[in-house]
């Protein structure tokens, strides 16, 4: 099914029931993932500040529980303040663009069986579209606020992003290839039927370079130049602030959970777990799905915040290198050993 | 719905070309161009061909039209802006203009429907455009498609030729 006959039916009144379904299901979405932001924030203060033997936010509610309300209205009421020289309507609209693009990839993500706002056949492709938009936000509103440090984050960003997309895609290819679909909630059923019940196992060079590319795609550390607060203060949002800044740094962390989301939904099975877990755990199958799926997401986002307290940044030279020498080649790699492994077994 | 949708995409196509060509600021022409990709993009979905949708988007706005934006951030705009058009005669460019309408009118008006193929829109709703468009790419069409991708291939290294400093020898 296509996105519009998925929409729209004959019948005026289907078509309104449907709409109202969607707009329930996008409420519901985002409130948790709204709500899934603000305690992002939280977990990787309290995870690096354990990683570093300090106990993180401590003063706001019981072991800082309401830090990031108290974070929220202080971002609300602060001062809206605009360069003079910048360029006034693109300042508006570089947050909007990032946040927009951020938050509409999460309409294809599949949370569990059958819940999926879109659920259409191009699921993977729309988030790489997606994703590729979410670069013009850097770009606009590093070249808008007509400031060296946020010009330089937005040029790193736009090559780091371009470079690593390339990457990204490459390695998506070989889930791609084994589930034979590109709709997010046909690989997960496609793992389902799988010998080894998740595509983590077999693709763990796709895996690898996937995991890789999303640490840049998301501009996290250990390649955060765009933002490098020690060279380029905070790169290309350096002159927004109050709720403009808070909008970048919402976009960032859907970024982050999306990244999680998909390497959920395409090397980790999903809402599903394996078979055999299953034979060894038989209780297990009790746990709603959507359970599994928001533990495999906490992981990876764990992961994001665990490399971020390991390793120090990249140099810019070595980002690029690692990206078109190692990563690219990787995948490619990937792709073959994947295709010549389908054409033997069939 | 469709009809009104597909109206809303033309319109709107037309306005934003318009405006790509009349902006006087280069960055601005290239954000109403990626708004333009956006709503080709919706066009390719109104005629249930879904994965060019998504390859519109990728290719053109998220690889082609950042490097156009990444040339054009790092000219000196400023100056850009104060200068007058490069060339004048618009009585020319007119001409031409309506010379171009009328030859797509006329062709238009000769149109005929050409037959369905095995691939009408049917078959293409239950295989999935993707798998249909590469059913047909990678058989009927294997052979454009390899000198497409070598011609490709070819353009990429003479672009890396040119860009290569000479080496001392």
């Amino acid at each position: 099914m296509s996105v519009f006959e998925a929409v729209v039916r004959p019948g005026s009144f289907d078509l309104l029931i449907n709409i109202l379904i969607i707009l329930v299901k996008i409420a519901v979405v985002l409130a948790v993932v709204m709500f899934h932001v603000a305690y992002a924030t939280y977990f990787e203060r309290k995870t690096i500040g354990r990683m570093q033997v300090r106990m993180g936010p401590m003063e706001v509610g019981p072991h800082g529980l309401l830090q990031p309300i108290a974070d929220m209205l202080k971002l609300f009421f602060k001062e809206d303040i605009i360069p003079e020289k910048a360029d006034r309507t693109i300042f508006y609209i570089a947050p909007i663009v990032s946040l927009a693009a951020a938050m509409s990839s999460l309409a294809v993500i599949p949370f569990f069986e059958d819940f999926v706002i879109a659920d259409i056949n191009i699921g993977l492709l729309f988030i790489l579209a997606m994703s590729s938009l979410g670069s013009y936000g850097i770009i606009l509103s590093g070249w808008s606020s007509d400031s060296k440090y946020a010009f330089l984050g937005g040029l790193r960003s736009s090559a780091q992003v371009i470079s690593y997309e390339i990457a990204m895609a490459l390695s998506l290819v070989g889930v791609m290839m084994m589930a034979g679909s590109l709709n997010l909630s046909e690989i997960v059923r496609a793992q389902i039927e799988y010998p080894t019940g998740i595509y983590v196992i077999p693709q763990f060079l796709g895996f690898f370079v996937f995991v890789v590319a999303a640490l840049a795609e998301a501009n996290r550390a250990p390649f955060d130049l765009p933002e490098a607060e020690s060279e380029l203060v905070a790169g290309y949002f350096v002159e927004y602030s109050g709720m403009r800044f808070a909008l970048f740094y919402v976009a960032e962390y859907i970024g982050m959970i999306l990244m999680g989301c998909i390497a959920a939904t395409c090397y980790f099975g999903g809402w599903t777990i394996p078979w055999y877990l299953l034979k060894v755990l038989p209780f297990l199958k009790y746990i709603p799905g959507v359970i599994w799926f928001a533990l495999k997401v906490y992981f990876v986002v764990f992961f994001y915040y665990w490399v971020r307290a390991t390793l120090p940044r990249y140099r810019y030279d070595q980002l690029m290198s690692i990206g078109w020498k190692l990563l690219i080649p990787l995948a490619l790699a990937n792709i073959a050993i994947t295709g010549i492994i389908k054409v033997m077994v069939k | 719905m469709v009809e009104f949708l597909f109206g809303y995409f033309s319109v709107v196509i037309v306005i934003v070309s318009v405006l790509v060509v009349t902006s006087r600021n280069p960055v601005h022409s290239v954000l109403w161009m990626l708004l333009l990709f956006f709503h080709i993009a919706g066009v390719y979905l109104l005629l249930n061909a879904e994965f060019l949708a998504a390859t519109q988007v990728i290719v053109y706005a998220g690889a082609i039209l950042v490097l156009f934006l990444f040339t054009i951030m790092l000219l000196d705009l400023r100056e850009e802006i104060r200068l007058g058009p490069f060339t004048g005669g618009w009585p020319a460019a007119l001409a031409i203009a309506l010379a171009v309408l009328i030859t797509v009118v006329a062709g238009i008006w000769g149109l005929k429907p050409a037959y369905i193929g095995p691939w009408g829109i049917k078959e293409i709703q239950t295989e999935t455009h993707t798998k249909a468009l590469g059913k047909v790419l990678f058989t009927e069409y294997l052979v454009p498609f390899e000198i497409a991708s070598v011609v490709l291939l070819v353009a990429i290294v003479g672009a890396v030729v040119l860009a290569k400093k000479k080496l001392k020898t």
